[in-house]
């Protein structure tokens, strides 16, 4: 028999997954699959159990039926090999307040038992990575969120994890930071890095992961990419907006599937971004000689899906 | 390499650690020395004459004399009281995410306790020797017998590595740094219902009893025995035995505590 040494091409598989502490069910069977290489978001509001799902990939706790393997290792039976090809940034900036940023990042390289020379080189690269040279030597108690979040997900990466959990990375951070540790999770997918990321902002899911998972009340409600969720909502709509009332009720006559709204003067009527549809609507205009002042196309965005699927909107947008 | 490698080297960046929040957070480590040291202060010259009169030695007794006995008392207290220190900077880790993050690493797990454990007990002994220097500044005298004095200080070395394994537990059993810093006011009471302060014979019966049977008298008995160059007998094997059986149980109790899962 021969060992190979390629990467397995699923960085993570869970099947089946449930924990619960007395009679509150936390999840409730949930299986998942991250190919390598990949960044998968699993996106639910608080409570839905996805601090749970890190806990259970990570070693941390163990689920109460199920099974799961991260780098192909069981979780259960095989917990120093995952936590050797794992790294974690947890919700709350696990840092050591009082020690600096270089120190802060050196400790983990020790305890990567990286030689003292590659330790050193490591915490540099890190630090000018992650834009904290300035700020290496004050101690971590002395940062703002932003930068305290960034030196938590370095230290997350001194051991050069091949899967790297980002539990609600963006959580509390003003919108330039989110930027800046989008930028650098991109950078980090780049590199061939598998990321298992949990958030509750819709925005981040779009924007980072190649496929969502909808998680609540501890089940995956749905899962795809984001065009394929996004799919699940049946077509978008058209909002025209008129000047005066009498063009309103004109259109109102004409599109009688539209809903109409007489404070804001506005007609949404149903229908997507392509070119024939558009072109019906504004043919439909003209026969009536009716002037509409704006028109604005809806296509569904993941909102929508959770809205959807969940009945109930996102942190986010609440 | 192997397990014993990352044994040693996970406790020593563990133990690099704490010593580092000792040295950063001198606020912690400077109350554990002032506080002994008033109460030394307190005890030899506002209540030593009338106290030291009390004890009824062969010169008669006196602030002279009581310096002697309370010194034993004050050590112990210096030891009870850095429990804090321990036990805060326990539940700390807890509390914050960073215990979580050490335990998604392969490294060696008691690595995270002996860090704390050695960095306390080196915390403690400091504070031990500098509330041990002033009281010989105010006039204590043991006896000069280096034997004696290395015994002395293995039984407090003993004592020190028990209460901090005892603080270490109280640190993992609290769920806030605000528990972390008061349960260990209880080891501090200790050394006054025994006898640090005052014979137990002059307790009424009943309280007499327990002050003398609890673990701190036959410790302070030992040391002051020791110290003073009287005959010690088996009372110090009955406080090496003490030590003993606490560093066992809170060390298995801290074990079992570190290994539960915490909750979602």
């Amino acid at each position: 028999m021969t060992l190979s040494l390629q990467e397995p091409a699923t960085a993570v598989v869970a099947t089946g997954l449930r924990k619960a502490y007395g009679d509150h069910v936390v999840l409730d069977g949930i299986d998942l699959r991250v190919p390598a290489g990949t960044v998968l978001a699993l996106l639910g509001p608080n409570g839905a159990g996805k601090t749970t799902t890190v806990r259970i990939l990570t070693t941390l706790i163990t689920a109460d039926g199920g099974v799961a393997s991260v780098a192909g290792h069981d979780v259960r039976r095989d917990g120093d090999a995952v936590r050797a090809a794992i790294g974690l940034t947890g919700q709350f900036a696990a840092v050591d307040e009082l020690l600096t940023g270089a120190e802060n990042l050196a400790m983990m390289a020790a305890l990567h038992h990286l030689g003292r020379a590659e330790r050193q080189r490591r915490t540099d690269e890190l630090l000018s990575q992650f834009d904290l040279v300035g700020a290496a030597r004050r101690p971590a108690a002395t940062y703002s969120g932003g930068m305290r979040r960034r030196l938590d997900i370095a230290m997350g990466l001194v051991g050069r994890p091949r899967v790297l959990f980002l539990d609600e990375p963006t959580t509390g951070l003003d919108p330039r930071s989110r930027r800046d540790v989008w930028r650098l999770i991109r950078e980090l997918v780049a590199g061939g890095t598998t990321v298992f990321l949990t958030t509750q902002y819709l925005e981040e899911a779009d924007r980072l992961a190649d496929r969502i998972a909808l998680l609540d009340h501890g089940r995956i409600v749905a899962e795809g990419t984001p065009a394929e969720l996004k799919r699940l909502i049946p077509g978008g709509h058209l909002r025209l907006r008129f000047t005066d009332p009498s063009q309103l009720t004109a259109a109102a006559r004409i599109f009688e599937n539209g809903t109409r709204d007489d404070e804001e003067l506005t007609l949404r009527v149903p229908g997507d971004s392509a070119l024939t549809s558009l072109r019906g609507l504004l043919d439909k205009l003209d026969e009536a000689s009716i002037d509409a002042a704006e028109l604005a196309i809806h296509t569904p965005d993941l909102d929508d899906v959770f809205l959807a699927l969940t009945g109930q909107p996102t942190e986010a947008t609440r | 390499m192997t397990t014993m490698t990352y044994a040693l080297s996970d406790s020593a960046t563990m133990l690099r650690r704490s010593l580092r929040h000792i040295r950063r957070y001198p606020s912690m480590t400077v109350p554990l020395i002032v506080a002994p040291v008033v109460f030394l202060l307190l005890f030899v010259y506002v209540f030593g004459g009338t106290l030291g009169a009390g004890l009824g030695g062969p010169a008669g007794g006196g602030r002279r004399e009581y310096v002697d006995y309370v010194t034993p008392g004050i050590l112990l207290l210096t030891v009870a009281g850095a429990a804090t220190a321990t036990a805060v900077s326990i539940a700390t880790d807890m509390t914050t995410g960073i215990v979580a993050r050490f335990r998604t690493m392969a490294i060696f797990r008691p690595a995270l306790l002996t860090g704390h454990v050695i960095g306390s007990v080196l915390q403690t002994l400091l504070g031990v020797v500098a509330v041990l220097a002033v009281a010989v500044v105010i006039g204590f005298r043991p006896v000069e017998s280096p034997v004696r004095w290395l015994a002395a200080a293995g039984i407090l070395l003993l004592l020190i590595v028990a209460i901090t394994w005892v603080a270490v537990v109280m640190g993992l059993v609290s769920d806030s740094v605000e528990t972390a810093s008061n349960l260990p006011m209880l080891l501090m009471i200790l050394p006054f219902f025994g006898s640090g302060f005052v014979p137990t014979s002059s307790m009424p019966a009943w309280l007499g009893w327990t002050a003398a049977h609890q673990p701190f008298t036959p410790v302070m008995e030992s040391l002051r025995a020791l110290l003073m160059g009287t005959a010690v007998g088996d009372r110090a094997w009955l406080a090496v035995g003490w030590c003993a059986l606490i560093t066992g149980v809170s060390f298995l109790g801290a074990k079992k505590l570190m290994n539960r899962e915490g909750p979602a």
